[in-house]
């Protein structure tokens, strides 16, 4: 056996090889072409100059956009009103079903919790941090520590959590920390964690917490150092103190970054299905309407119901990235 | 360990001082202390026990907790090599395939779009043309699509080309079992970002090292390899690496445009499928968990300050 075994790990590695190879001659080409065309259009002169320069810089990237987005976002506005095979057209059938049928409702309603619990939880920790992280010794590590879940995949965090809330018979030694935890507590017979609805929705929202809060922390930490002094001065001149300082004046000073990051976390959330296809599959009641769009499109082939699934999503962002871009043409402006 | 940096610009000297100190002050208590140790101890213990558990003998780990490892220390690089290379779990090889696919999804989805995006960026700050700020903003706008929006159509159009009627416009490609299709995708999705962010910078370099170098004679495309691309370096950097982790840890796009199998799919793919499949054998699953997870982390930890103001660039600030 072990010769067969070597044999294969030698054939692995030279697929590995190959691949990177190939990967790498793709690479070195794709860069080759553009010093070619540069060259050459770098010699050219008089009228078509001007232009010739324009086609090259920006032509690649407005043709990627045009057949990767544009196009295809209209499609699916078009393959929203069809039949699941494309053939029919059924008008809003596929949004009334969307609304209406009773697999769906559980969906929304998961999804509204989602964005509504998510979100406001990450914010709430996020300034909590910011405002006590910076007169600790080491502030620098903390901070790492605490961001340091942003740079792990969503499949990763879920498998990380998974293994917290694998739950055994309460006889035998348990494996997951959860089970282990409560069970140090005093609860002698945990339920299995990711079977129980619906506290399995909020057992799934806190991998989204745990890899967001640095995000909301670092941007928070900010704008709170931001704030000019002599504001603060004043505030305790006229008597603020503590919490009447932090709600009179910090979190009024820091409202536009505080709704950016609740937002930004919420468009997150809407659009991210990693998290419950890992744990769950969208099973036992946990299935949100990324996950749902993603099963509805390209393991049910329901094209059109599928379709409606990402306009919704998309009509749902709409407003929260609508404000985003706003909010920073304004920040811009002022500078 | 470098440290978390402010997101916007260093800070002005001249400034007056800002209100740190006097916040700091107000809400000063040993409670605020326990409150962050408490809050880092549980941010950095799950991650912890995906590490000590990938390093426990199988036994060990299906029969007690990781924690145990502190009264009873035990351990083991098998689980490692078992996941790199042994064929186990429905799939042949192992998971070195899905990592090296993984590194060439990546690399590429991560160079092509930041090459066009900085010429596209260029040109439209410094190539102005009748109609270059409608295009600007329109690009700016495109930000709002969610790329569910584009995924069922694309994958239409790389499986079976495009037609109007009966008229083909473009034939089937045909990239079956190749990396293209999630590159183009990669690349096509990260555009509107791409060239929002260094637009943002290229548009600020000094005008009159341009005006020089136009006044010199140079063209334009050698203004943008001699003059724009060196300056923009932090801006580039920045956008790199925000897009190799994008890519990396992806798993929509992956899905969607390679599937499941061990030609093509990267490490995230695969790892769901464990997670799916053999949730059981942890001391496996944790394994592969934590070589999908080390590459971040280590690009994470040698770079954070690009890390961060790459990753705040892509969510909030410009």
């Amino acid at each position: 056996m072990p010769g067969i075994h070597t044999m294969f790990e030698a054939s692995t590695l030279s697929d590995a090889v190959t691949k990177l190879l190939n990967t790498f001659g793709a690479v070195a080409g794709f860069l080759a072409i553009l010093l070619i065309v540069f060259y050459a259009a770098g010699r050219a002169t008089g009228k078509i100059s001007r232009p010739l320069t324009i086609l090259v810089f920006l032509g690649p990237a407005v043709l990627l956009i045009l057949i990767g987005l544009i196009i295809p976002a209209a499609r699916t506005i078009w393959l929203s009103t069809k039949s699941d095979d494309s053939t029919r057209f059924l008008g809003a059938k596929n949004y009334t079903w969307a609304f209406t049928s009773d697999s769906i409702h559980q969906v929304l309603l998961n999804t509204l919790l989602w964005i509504i619990v998510a979100p406001i939880v990450t914010t709430a920790l996020g300034l909590c941090i910011a405002l006590l992280v910076d007169r600790l010794k080491n502030e620098a590590v903390y901070k790492s520590l605490i961001f340091m879940p942003m740079a792990i995949s969503f499949v990763g965090a879920s498998i990380i959590w998974r293994f917290i809330y694998e739950t055994r018979d309460s006889s035998q030694p348990q494996i997951g920390l959860l089970s282990q935890t409560v069970m140090a507590l005093g609860w002698k017979h945990p339920p299995n964690w990711i079977l129980s609805h619906p506290l399995n929705n909020f057992l799934l929202m806190v991998i989204m917490i745990w890899v967001q809060t640095g995000f909301a922390m670092v941007v928070l930490s900010a704008a709170i150092k931001a704030i000019p002094a002599e504001i603060i001065e004043a505030a305790k001149v006229d008597g603020a103190r503590g919490g009447n300082l932090f709600f009179r004046v910090t979190v009024p000073m820091i409202r536009n970054t505080l709704i950016v990051v609740l937002t930004t976390v919420m468009i997150t959330t809407l659009k991210v299905f990693d998290i419950v296809r890992t744990m769950t599959g969208g099973n036992f009641g946990t299935q949100i309407l990324a996950n749902e769009m993603y099963s509805q499109s390209f393991v049910q082939f329901n094209i059109g119901r599928g379709s409606a699934l990402a306009v919704i999503l998309f009509v749902a962002v709409l407003p929260l990235v609508g404000y985003n871009i706003v909010q920073l043409r304004k920040e811009r402006g002022n500078r | 360990m470098t440290t978390v940096e402010e997101p916007t610009a260093a800070p002005d000297p001249a400034q007056p001082a800002t209100s740190s100190g006097k916040v700091r002050k107000a809400f000063s208590s040993p409670l605020a202390s326990i409150f962050m140790i408490v809050v880092t101890v549980l941010w950095t213990i799950p991650t912890i026990g995906l590490l000590v558990t990938s390093v426990r003998p199988a036994g060990d780990v299906a029969l007690t907790g990781w924690w145990t490892v502190f009264t009873h220390p035990s351990f083991t690089l098998e689980n490692y090599h078992k996941v790199l290379f042994e064929s186990s779990f429905g799939s042949s090889g192992g998971m070195l395939p899905y990592l090296v696919n993984s590194l060439a999804i990546a690399i590429p989805a991560t160079i092509f779009p930041l090459a066009l995006a900085s010429m596209a960026a260029y040109a439209l700050a410094w190539v102005r043309f009748k109609g270059s700020d409608t295009i600007f903003f329109a690009i700016f706008a495109l930000q709002i699509v969610p790329l569910q929006m584009a995924l069922i159509p694309l994958l239409q159009l790389f499986n079976g080309g495009a037609h109007i009627g009966s008229v083909t416009i473009i034939p089937a490609p045909n990239l079956g079992g190749t990396y293209v299709p999630v590159w183009l995708a990669h690349t096509m999705f990260a555009m509107p970002l791409a060239i929002f962010l260094l637009h943002n910078f290229i548009a600020q370099l000094p005008r009159d090292v341009m005006e020089a170098a136009q006044v010199d004679g140079a063209s334009h495309f050698k203004i943008f390899r001699t003059i724009v691309l060196p300056l923009a370096a932090p801006a580039l950097a920045s956008f790199a690496i925000f897009q190799f982790l994008w890519t990396w840890n992806d798993l929509l796009v992956a899905l969607t445009f390679v599937g499941g199998t061990a030609d093509v799919a990267p490490l995230t793919v695969r790892l769901s499928q464990m997670a799916g499949s053999f949730g059981r054998s942890w001391e496996v699953v944790t394994a592969g968990a934590f070589i999908s997870i080390v590459v971040p982390l280590i690009v994470f930890f040698s770079l954070q300050r690009y890390f961060v103001r790459g990753l705040l660039a892509g969510s909030v600030k410009g």
